[in-house]
């Protein structure tokens, strides 16, 4: 029984970090109906970002974050005003093609910078420090930390979305865009933020995701897949539907591991493939129409 | 003389191949109120979003206040003090009424209108405003978009048909708030179709035919026989 216990608080702690690979993704389409091929490899850039960070610098992990988190911003802002707006206007096609091409620019640009080598990012004894919640259940304290940070990103998505200027812009630019230039708004520049803040969430995921595995040039996609996955169990447009999104497929993957160690990911998939088929439009559909 | 605050000079506005403005030309003097009518297709709705930034003329310019304008972006203009109406509404869906009235004000011209001001106007708006927008009647919402553009306190406010679909009632009720809001100084084009609310509410009046000029006078002067020359091209 508590095995089982352990097993399924793992995979909600897990579901944390899922979710915060769905947020990035989830605010970028809901903003400007962009589907970023290359979330998952900016996860990974951002990861080998933050493996110069610590080792250039000698800090741990966490800490740099303070680094990683504002540079990604910073490269999120970039990219949309130099490439991506350029891509964005009535058909969803050109920036499908504009992000998978830069998806295999960036695996392939990561593997010539740092071959194909797994890394990890150590963050010393903090790895393996655990609690005893209930009698026989154990915690991690790291994924704990993952997973109270994942929750405070997405509160705090939904407190700027629903109490902040940028958010109202973030909204109605999602709304209808020509209204919204007539309100004063430069749509380029809310969709150049949005971006901003969708990589400066992949900076935070990226680390936690870095510390706690390791990493080559290649994992990106993957991790895009979970992402994806997250976001449709959720129901598109809803923060906290992510949240449940991301734990439902880390559980169903723990679960699958604990069944047998071939079905971790299989497990996930078919939960998703069951949701979608029980519940296209996900658990917590914000988006209507 | 002194100059015109906004000053269209001989337009010609293309969506694509189309052509939907010939040589259009138009001004407006401070605090005074031009009406632009039409039939439908005429190129009324054309001709604001050309002033306000939407569409850019392909010949011709835009003087707003001296300055040109034709080429800059509705963001741009929005800061120098235009601001529209569009047709049908347009509210952000959502965003609650008060979300959308602040959103009017983003550019933060400074100016008599507030959110107080705004819903002294139109004291209905103030009940509703934490509701979301769509769930105003027609009438509200058209009170709201008005009250949206004029949360940018603009010099010049472009009303696109405010009275469509809208209860006879309820557009001179609307209309019955026009004279508040120039009393504050600002100027304003009304595109209407309602010929008689239009003449009434305006000193000059343009006539749109198939994206040209047909007529132009003051609303005292024009008679009903010659702007229906003009509206149908008889």
């Amino acid at each position: 029984m508590t095995e089982w216990l352990n097993v399924i608080l793992q995979g909600v702690l897990i579901g944390g970090l899922y979710a915060m690979f769905a947020a990035g993704l989830s605010l970028i389409f809901g903003v400007m109906r962009l589907v970023n091929i290359a979330h998952g490899d900016l996860i990974v850039l951002a990861a080998y970002v933050a493996l110069m960070v610590t080792t250039t610098l000698g800090i741990d992990p966490l800490t740099s974050l303070l680094l990683v988190t504002p540079t990604m911003a910073i490269v999120g802002y970039a990219l949309q005003r130099g490439l991506l707006n350029r891509t964005l206007g009535d058909d969803l096609l050109p920036p499908l093609l504009v992000t998978f091409g830069l998806s295999i620019i960036i695996q392939n640009g990561l593997l010539e910078l740092f071959t194909a080598d797994s890394r990890k990012l150590q963050a010393g004894a903090i790895e393996i420090q655990t609690f005893q919640a209930l009698e026989g259940v154990w915690v991690g304290l790291l994924p704990l930390i993952q997973f109270l940070v994942a929750v405070a990103v997405i509160a705090a998505l939904q407190v700027l979305f629903y109490r902040t200027a940028l958010g109202r812009a973030f909204r109605a630019t999602s709304d209808d865009q020509p209204v919204a230039q007539l309100m004063g708004l430069n749509t380029r520049h809310v969709f150049a933020m949005a971006m901003a803040l969708s990589l400066a969430i992949v900076a935070i995921a990226a680390v936690f995701l870095a510390v706690r595995a390791n990493f080559d040039p290649a994992i990106g996609p993957a991790r895009l897949i979970f992402g994806f996955e997250a976001v449709i169990i959720g129901g598109l447009g809803s923060m906290w539907g992510t949240l449940a999104g991301g734990v439902i497929l880390g559980v169903s993957q723990a679960v699958g591991a604990q069944i047998d160690p071939g079905w971790q990911l299989l497990a996930g998939h078919i939960a998703f493939l069951v949701i979608l088929a029980v519940r296209p439009q996900g658990l917590f559909p914000k988006v209507s129409g | 003389m002194p100059e015109p605050l906004l000053d269209v000079r001989a337009i010609d506005v293309y969506y694509g191949d189309f052509q939907a403005l010939f040589g259009v030309s138009l001004c407006v003097d401070a605090g005074e109120v031009v009406a632009v009518i039409g039939a439908n297709g005429a190129g009324k709705s054309t001709l604001l979003k050309s002033i306000a930034g939407l569409m850019a003329p392909r010949h011709g310019n835009i003087l707003f206040d001296g300055a040109p304008i034709g080429a800059a972006p509705a963001f741009e203009v929005v800061a120098r003090g235009v601001a529209l109406v569009p047709e049908g509404r347009r509210l952000f869906p959502s965003l609650t009424v008060e979300e959308n009235l602040k959103i009017g004000g983003q550019s933060r011209r400074p100016g008599p209108w507030t959110l107080e001001r705004v819903y002294e106007l139109f004291p209905v708006l103030a009940e509703r405003r934490h509701l979301p927008s769509t769930s105003l009647s027609g009438g509200q919402q058209q009170m709201a978009a008005i009250g949206r553009a004029l949360m940018s306190n603009p010099q010049l406010l472009l009303c696109d048909e405010i009275s469509l679909g809208l209860a006879p009632i309820i557009v001179r009720d609307i209309y019955a708030r026009l004279p508040a809001i120039v009393a504050e100084g600002l100027s304003l084009i009304i595109v209407e179709q309602d010929i008689a609310q239009a003449l009434k509410a305006s000193s000059q009046v343009y006539c749109l035919q198939e994206g040209r000029i047909a007529l132009h006078g003051s609303a005292r002067e024009l008679t009903r026989e010659r702007i229906s020359a003009a509206y149908f091209g008889v």
